[in-house]
């Protein structure tokens, strides 16, 4: 699949991932927080990510952490880009129980919306690259629709682009997402 | 015999290290290779069946795994070198300080002259690093002979305890056990 338009809504591939998620660990950063979060608490969401880029560590830690643990990562592009190392790193882990997404906006979409260095760079390419065991390249929301169920029960470490349209501008409420009473409900869940 | 001649005759046993890492219930070792530490530490780590050892390709990379591994009470030490520490503070200072995460980094000191307190070090990389250990709030030992190998599984369970970072600064290339 390319990245040749027609482009998704975050918000829209968020609504259509949502109702395949279970128990699973959510992490999810920035903008794809905001819009995770807009559809609902839950324990297992986790945003406290710290600082830029390091959503997918987090990931591969929670999932190396119980192998049974099915843990997905709503990465941005922006991040990513400042954590490129981690694909490689998580590709030689080789955590089965991970799914990495990355939103490509092209943008810094909550630091002004200023460009990305190349908006066209292929994450999923590097993913596969640096060893990822399943990729995947969605700007197509009814593809996306179509195959995401199966995307979520690939062995991984699993990758897919999703090429989104900017969103408008979001309220980024950073006290309540990275609250510590979110953290120590999560780990509680985890340990029951 | 003087206290400096004392000094350089003392040594850091790779082996005691690794085995309070161990007695400290560290499962997990997140690592850049770093030279104090490579044949003393590393490469025992990497060749013992009890660890599992995870490459990682930029030290800010363990802030967040280790506290991902947190979640589920699994224990990581991050092995790096001060220069990586260097590199890692934003993620240092926002998951280990303001998250109170339970972080766990053994630091190797490049260039540090074991004779010398860190602060009094030749070398301005190394001399920085307890300051701003202290200016963030982040506990420290440092390891130079066999005799301090003793604080570091009560420093690791004091971290996992009170879920708050530490930092264990190797001042001393580690001998490989025989």
């Amino acid at each position: 699949m390319t990245g040749a338009a027609p482009m998704m809504k975050r918000d829209e591939c968020f609504r259509v991932l949502a109702r395949h998620v279970t128990d699973e660990i959510v992490i999810a950063s920035y903008s794809s927080a905001v819009d995770w979060n807009e559809l609902g608490a839950r324990v297992r969401n986790y945003f406290s990510v710290g600082a830029m880029g390091l959503a997918s560590s987090h990931g591969l830690g929670l999932a190396l952490g119980r192998p049974t643990q099915r843990v997905l990562v709503l990465d941005g592009d922006g991040s990513l880009l400042m954590n490129l190392g981690s694909l490689v790193t998580i590709a030689a882990a080789a955590p089965k129980n991970l799914v990495h997404f990355v939103c490509q906006n092209g943008t810094y979409e909550a630091n002004g919306s200023h460009p990305i260095p190349n908006p066209e760079v292929d994450f999923a390419g590097m993913a596969r690259a640096a060893g990822y065991a399943q990729t995947h390249d969605f700007s197509d929301l009814a593809a996306f629709t179509q195959q995401i169920g199966h995307v979520l029960t690939q062995d991984g470490p699993v990758f897919a682009t999703l090429r989104v349209e900017r969103s408008a501008p979001l309220t980024y409420d950073y006290p309540t997402l990275y609250a510590a009473e979110k953290r120590k409900a999560l780990k509680a869940a985890l340990a029951s | 015999m003087d206290a400096a001649t004392e000094q350089t005759k003392a040594e850091l046993n790779g082996g005691l290290i690794l085995a309070a890492i161990k007695a400290a219930g560290v499962e997990f070792v997140l690592s850049v290779p770093d030279i104090v530490t490579s044949a003393g530490l590393l490469r025992p780590i990497a060749r013992d069946s009890a660890l599992r050892l995870i490459r990682v390709c930029k030290e800010d990379e363990c802030i967040g795994i280790a506290s991902g591994l947190s979640y589920y009470d699994k224990r990581a030490l991050i092995l790096i070198q001060y220069t990586g520490f260097l590199d890692s503070l934003n993620a240092i200072r926002a998951v280990a300080v303001e998250y109170k995460q339970p972080i766990c980094m053994m630091v190797g000191l490049l260039g540090h002259e074991p004779e010398r307190a860190p602060t009094q070090s030749g070398r301005f990389g190394v001399r920085i690093i307890e300051p701003i250990l202290d200016a963030m709030g982040i506990a420290h030992d440092l390891i130079r002979e066999d005799a301090d190998v003793a604080k570091i599984k009560p420093a690791i369970d004091k971290a996992y305890a009170q879920s708050a970072p530490v930092a264990l600064l190797i001042g001393r290339r580690p001998r490989p056990s025989q």
